[in-house]
């Protein structure tokens, strides 16, 4: 066998070998899906009657009343199922960069990259898997997007995309802790900027300050076309910013992790 | 041991620091293939450092090593082609059943299908690991898991084996069938380089032994050459009574004397002449001696003459 076809296949192994962790650790998996869950009903069914009335009807995709703030929260909360899904990544990358098992794979015959790339392939399904059921979730409180089979197409192509830069930056995040607890709260920050962006409210009801911050972030370009692909709200350079945001944040999180991965100090 | 063998292992002039702090300094062993070469030294003497030296996992400051003919700094993976490593912490996928471990080994060794079920069949029989197999190895013994991390070493038949302490914690009967697998493995041609902080298992399995004390070597011979190298042999007389301990004390040079249980040790070289001669004296002056013992050397003597410490009094080293 050729090394290309020696990588694709040590990829495929790694990828197994995480699906099936992912699988007997069950009790990680329902908390991670758990938490925007949970989020999802607390601001919908706690917060929404009153939030509802600052959206009017451009923001609310024509619903009224909570129905209107669900459609308007739903992209943010997507985002809260990607970051939190990706807690999970830097959790099991963790796990293994503190075990001895690690060790092990990098004494063998085995492509280099093919331990991080099972992590990212393996996490990358579990976020999707995540965020189907929170997408799933919503359309059953009566979420209601209008978007057509193409707008569909891009707005889970846009999702996918940030999820795969988010996993990259979880996995150097996992590298880079010393501790499976460290790794578990690092990536906290993630769900924050959900909150600090046009996730839950619109950001111009935001003090000034605040407003600057969470316009240049990254998730308020990615909700917000999110939000405009799913219910028709206007999009703008806002697609242009999350592309832009997702592949440069996957590409310095991957050279990130890397760098991590090949300069480990032994425990 | 044969001497005329092509070496399986080599190194010259390995150093290694972590921050200020020196590690290997200068180290230089050859080990013949298929024979056992083991690292002696307490904990911090820099046995682990050797092994992740040699086994690709970090690079030496500087020296060169080469493993099965292969130059670790240059090509790594051929060295990673040819060897096994079993860690002093087990390497194993906690999550996963032992099956489900070996079959990850036998996908990242490139065995086809067929070739690895088989291979991994017979190594679950010949660990006794069949019946637990489908057990996630986070319900395995201490002595399961050991036995485990070896199978899943062997199952890309290495040349090459390392074992860091393969037998630190754990209990007495695996820690004899670790032994039988090792000889078993010498005896298939394989090359074992391990570490041991254990005197009688390095005595027990190795043909070749270095004692690593901070960082260097500070010996190196086979167990019967080491042991000679010291004079650490005594003859040891019970006497019945005080006076006849000091009588003793005062004819035999070199004596020394434990008052309270009534001994006294005598050096000697081991030869029947020296041990007539010592009894003649003891005849000749009188003194009754109730019982006799000869003490040969063992590697404790060999580690205490080449450092000029007890392995005790190193392993409370911080």
């Amino acid at each position: 066998m050729t090394a290309m076809t020696h990588t694709i296949g040590d990829s495929a192994t790694m990828t197994r070998r995480n699906l099936l962790r992912l699988r007997r650790y069950p009790s990680m998996t329902v908390l991670l899906v758990g938490m925007p869950i949970v989020l999802l009903l607390l601001f919908v069914y706690v917060f929404g009657g009153q939030l509802a009335h600052g959206l009017g009807d451009r923001l609310s995709g024509g619903h009224a009343g909570r129905a209107g703030y669900l459609n308007y929260v739903t992209p943010g909360v997507l985002l809260l199922a990607t970051s939190a899904a990706v807690q999970g990544t830097a959790i099991v990358v963790a796990m293994d960069m503190t075990g001895g098992i690690i060790d092990r794979f990098r004494t063998m015959a085995i492509s280099r990259s093919a331990a991080l790339t099972g992590h990212v392939l393996a996490s990358l399904v579990q976020t999707l898997v995540s965020l189907v059921i929170v997408a799933v979730v919503a359309i059953a409180l009566g979420f209601r997007p209008d978007a057509g089979p193409v707008a569909w197409l891009a707005a889970v192509g846009v999702l996918a995309l940030f999820s795969f830069a988010l996993v990259w930056l979880a996995t150097a995040l996992g590298l880079a802790a010393k501790s499976v607890e460290t790794a578990s709260n690092t990536p906290m920050f993630l769900t924050l900027l959900v909150f600090l962006g046009s996730g839950f409210v619109p950001v111009a009801t935001m003090p000034v300050g605040l407003q600057q911050f969470a316009r240049y972030q990254p998730f308020t370009p990615v909700t917000e076309t999110l939000r405009g692909l799913l219910t028709g709200t206007p999009i703008g350079t806002n697609a242009v910013a999350a592309v832009a945001w997702s592949i440069g944040l996957a590409l310095a999180s991957y050279i990130w992790a890397v760098h991590l991965y090949r300069h480990r100090r032994p425990a | 041991m044969s001497v005329a063998r092509r070496p399986a292992i080599v190194a010259a002039g390995v150093r290694k620091s972590f921050d200020e702090k020196v590690v290997l300094d200068d180290v230089d062993l050859t080990v013949a293939e298929g024979t056992v070469f083991a690292l002696l030294g307490p904990n911090g003497a820099g046995k682990t450092t050797m092994i992740r030296i040699l086994s690709t996992l970090i690079a030496a400051d500087a020296g060169r090593a080469s493993v099965a003919g292969h130059d670790v700094a240059d090509d790594p993976d051929e060295v990673r082609a040819a060897i096994g490593v079993t860690g002093q912490f087990a390497a194993l996928d906690e999550l996963l059943t032992g099956m489900e471990n070996m079959r990850l080994m036998a996908d990242l060794n490139h065995l086809d299908r067929s070739a690895g079920r088989q291979r991994v069949g017979e190594l679950l029989d010949r660990f006794g690991i069949a019946d637990a197999a489908h057990k996630p190895v986070s319900t395995y013994s201490g002595g399961m898991r050991r036995r485990l991390d070896l199978a899943m070493t062997l199952v890309g038949s290495p040349q090459v084996i390392f074992l860091d302490e393969p037998t630190t914690g754990l209990d007495p009967v695996s820690r004899r069938t670790m032994w039988d697998s090792v000889r078993e493995l010498v005896a298939a041609g394989v090359t074992i380089f391990l570490t041991t902080q254990y005197l009688d298992e390095a005595d027990e399995l190795a043909d070749q032994i270095a004692v690593l004390d901070h960082g260097r070597i500070v010996a190196m011979g086979s167990p019967d050459e080491l042991k000679r190298r010291v004079s650490g042999g005594h003859v040891r007389l019970q006497v019945a009574t005080p006076d006849a301990l000091r009588a003793a004390v005062e004819l035999l040079e070199g004596a020394s004397c434990d008052a309270g249980e009534l001994q006294v040790q005598v050096p000697t070289d081991g030869t029947v002449a020296s041990l007539r001669r010592l009894l003649g004296l003891v005849d000749d002056a009188g003194i009754e001696v109730e019982h006799l013992s000869i003490h040969t050397p063992d590697l404790d003597d060999v580690f205490f003459a080449v450092t000029g410490h007890a392995t005790d009094e190193a392993l409370a080293l911080p």
